[in-house]
């Protein structure tokens, strides 16, 4: 059953932005409420249409208000984040993501119309750890529960879902834990790690990286905001690229850091606001983290049409990532000891 | 793509045979990567170029893909191509000069569909793991890979821990297991752990506890024969006299081992022990006559666990029994 009025929280943001975009390209959607602390950017707004954009603050108790007068029966809760918007950094964050669907949630208990949930999670859940399978499913729980950062902010997040759950069973949840999100136009801490012209890795460790591509995650929210398809999934995509497997793909020059010195190698790049790292995406450096996506595909009804190898092809490509060492050349210098090792015979 | 220099003589088809596990055979299939690159065509012309070059084109085809990051790995972190041409070959002159291995009932090790290999531990350092899966891959027809379930501690250890996943080997768990198992892996498990390869020199070939039995419910759960296998002259490579638990406890590894040569030669005693290996692979023991559920019945586990461990206890007695030197079999 389509929804009627749907709410997007996050909408500044690609995903949230993009979500409510295409939700409006959709003629059986009445409404489209897009919620944001900041206004998006013009050119989102553009793309958004006849979505309406509220600038209000899901940890405020007005939300409820928003929620009640429009009459919402679904609300898309897409602003969980991992990258900061501004340099106020990790405790606003954290209280957005945590406080921010304390709030959320209570609005939507309160409000009878609302009769679906979408909740954009992150595989960070799992945690990362030597003691850890080597594939998630949706049963699992980490060995080590994450003891900061935005995998324990997610963590806690789905406590307050599950909790919710409780509460109203009469209200479809359905729990997404996206892998880490990659492609051309998004802008993740993880696109911003690869785009680093020198990439810092932990010596002597290779992590198993799973990727999802945008446009995938878009289609995925999407189709869970559409149907009613109650239940947590795993998001990613298929196959694995190793990550210094990844950072050859890109062209990229690593670093390999030895792990003493990995906080501050850490620090100086977040000072120098390339990327903010935190120490559960350390964690997740060093070990990597895949999951189990055939729920997604059987259950949920979607196959991510881009491979992890495909997607970050794209994402490289489609920045235009100027590769420091070039696969013409490297083919070029092959060519040439092979004319050599000819001129010889 | 580099303008075409030479023209394919035999089509598209690679025109030399493969061979398993050797540079080039993963190279001649263009279809796997994101471009034909000259490497790939210039081992299509196949005669008339000496074997030096070819080689040379292979090594040069290979390092082109190591750079620019075009080859595959799976979900668990297995990268065949790296296994195959740089680590199984390094364990090539200890498998045939050092420890002469020779292997007994390959046949039993099925051709193809999920098997679970079960193994006596011994040896201080888990060679034997690594040999029997260097036994597997070059001498079972289907060249198998042997999916090994490791300790954990070996996926904290920096440099070693990405190393075993590259190598295709995954943490001892039941999900790692049955998960290999289901997607038709011969899985390889020493469920001794660390009892069976720290134990002392005196307690050679006694078979320790067999762990709870996590691996007969892996293999009741996914239909997977069982294979008993006893690996006979690993004892033998690091004879453990003792063990420096102060020392062991600062690394956080389960023993420090001392053996006749190590620590007190250094590097010289790190180097094993020449003893001459047999490695037995035991008849299939099926599991897939049971009922479902079967791997829910503690009973029937345990009753499975002990016939695996006494078949392997028992043809190590008779290998034993057999061998009438320890270095020269």
């Amino acid at each position: 059953m389509a929804p009627r009025v749907v709410l997007v929280t996050g909408v500044s943001r690609f995903l949230g932005g993009y979500l409510a975009a295409r939700l409006a390209g959709n003629p059986d959607v009445e409404r489209v409420l897009g919620v944001d602390t900041v206004p998006p950017s013009r050119d989102l707004l553009r793309r958004m249409g006849r979505a309406e954009f509220v600038r209000a603050d899901i940890r405020n108790p007005l939300i409820a208000k928003v929620i009640s007068t429009a009459r919402v029966d679904t609300v898309v809760h897409a602003s969980v984040t991992a990258n900061p918007a501004g340099p106020s950094g990790r405790t606003t964050l954290k209280e957005m993501n945590v406080i921010g669907t304390m709030q959320l949630l209570a609005a939507c208990q309160k409000s009878p119309l609302v009769r679906k949930l979408v909740v954009k999670s992150t595989t960070a859940v799992y945690g990362a750890s030597p003691r850890d399978p080597a594939v998630f499913s949706e049963e699992m729980g980490p060995k080590d529960l994450p003891s900061s950062g935005y995998a324990k902010d997610a963590v806690e997040v789905e406590g307050y879902v599950r909790g919710f759950g409780r509460r109203r069973p009469d209200v479809q949840i359905t729990t997404l834990r996206f892998a880490n999100f990659i492609g051309p136009r998004i802008d993740t801490v993880m696109t911003r790690y690869f785009s680093l012209p020198i990439v810092p890795t932990v010596l002597g460790y290779d992590a198993r990286v799973q990727l999802l591509h945008a446009e995938d995650a878009l289609a995925i929210l999407e189709r869970a905001t559409l149907h009613d398809l109650p239940g947590v999934f795993n998001a990613g995509g298929d196959g694995v690229l190793m990550l210094s497997q990844a950072i050859r793909r890109a062209g990229r020059i690593p670093l390999p850091v030895p792990s003493l010195m990995v906080p501050t190698v850490g620090t100086v790049i977040r000072s120098a606001r390339l990327v903010d790292f935190s120490p559960d995406q350390m964690r997740f450096l060093n070990f990597g983290r895949v999951v189990d996506t055939t729920r997604l595909k059987q259950e949920f009804g979607l196959t991510p049409r881009w491979t992890t190898r495909e997607a970050f092809d794209d994402f490289v490509n489609g920045r235009g990532l100027c590769p420091f060492i070039d696969p013409d050349r490297v083919a070029a210098v092959e060519r040439e000891i092979l004319d050599m090792a000819a001129k010889l015979r | 793509m580099p303008d075409a220099r030479v023209i394919p003589l035999h089509g598209p088809e690679h025109s030399l045979p493969p061979v398993a596990g050797r540079p080039g055979d993963r190279g001649a299939e263009p279809a796997a990567h994101r471009g034909r690159a000259p490497g790939d065509e210039f081992a299509e012309l196949g005669e008339g170029i000496p074997d030096w070059e070819k080689q040379l084109a292979d090594l040069l085809a290979f390092l082109r893909r190591r750079i620019s990051g075009d080859y595959e790995v799976d979900e668990f972190g297995f990268d065949v191509e790296l296994n195959d041409n740089v680590l199984l070959p390094l364990l090539a002159p200890l498998y045939d000069k050092w420890f002469r291995v020779e292997t007994i009932g390959m046949h039993n090790v099925p051709a193809d569909g999920g098997a679970l290999l079960v193994a006596n531990h011994s040896g201080t350092i888990p060679l034997d793991a690594l040999i029997t899966g260097y036994a597997v891959h070059e001498h079972h027809p289907g060249h198998r890979h042997l999916r090994m379930l490791g300790a954990d501690l070996v996926f904290r250890l920096p440099v070693l821990g990405p190393l075993a996943r590259k190598a295709g080997h995954t943490l001892a768990c039941n999900p790692d297991a049955e998960r290999l198992l289901r997607s038709g892996e011969l899985a390889g498990v020493w469920p001794e752990g660390f009892k069976g390869i720290g134990k002392p020199y005196r307690d050679r070939y006694k078979l320790q506890r067999f762990g709870r039995g996590g691996f007969v419910s892996a293999a009741l759960r996914t239909g997977a024969p069982i294979i008993p296998c006893a690996i006979v002259g690993a004892e033998e490579i690091y004879p453990k006299i003792g063990d420096i638990k102060p020392l062991a406890r600062l690394f956080g590894f389960p023993y420090f081992p001392v053996t006749p040569l190590f620590p007190w030669f250094g590097l010289i005693g790190m180097v094993p022990l020449p003893s001459k290996w047999y490695i037995e692979f035991g008849e299939p023991i099926r599991t897939d006559t049971f009922e479902a559920g079967a791997a829910d019945d503690p009973m029937l586990v345990f009753n499975l666990t002990d016939q695996v461990r006494e078949t392997i206890q028992q043809t190590l007695y008779r290998l034993l029994t057999q061998r009438r030197n320890v270095f020269l079999g």
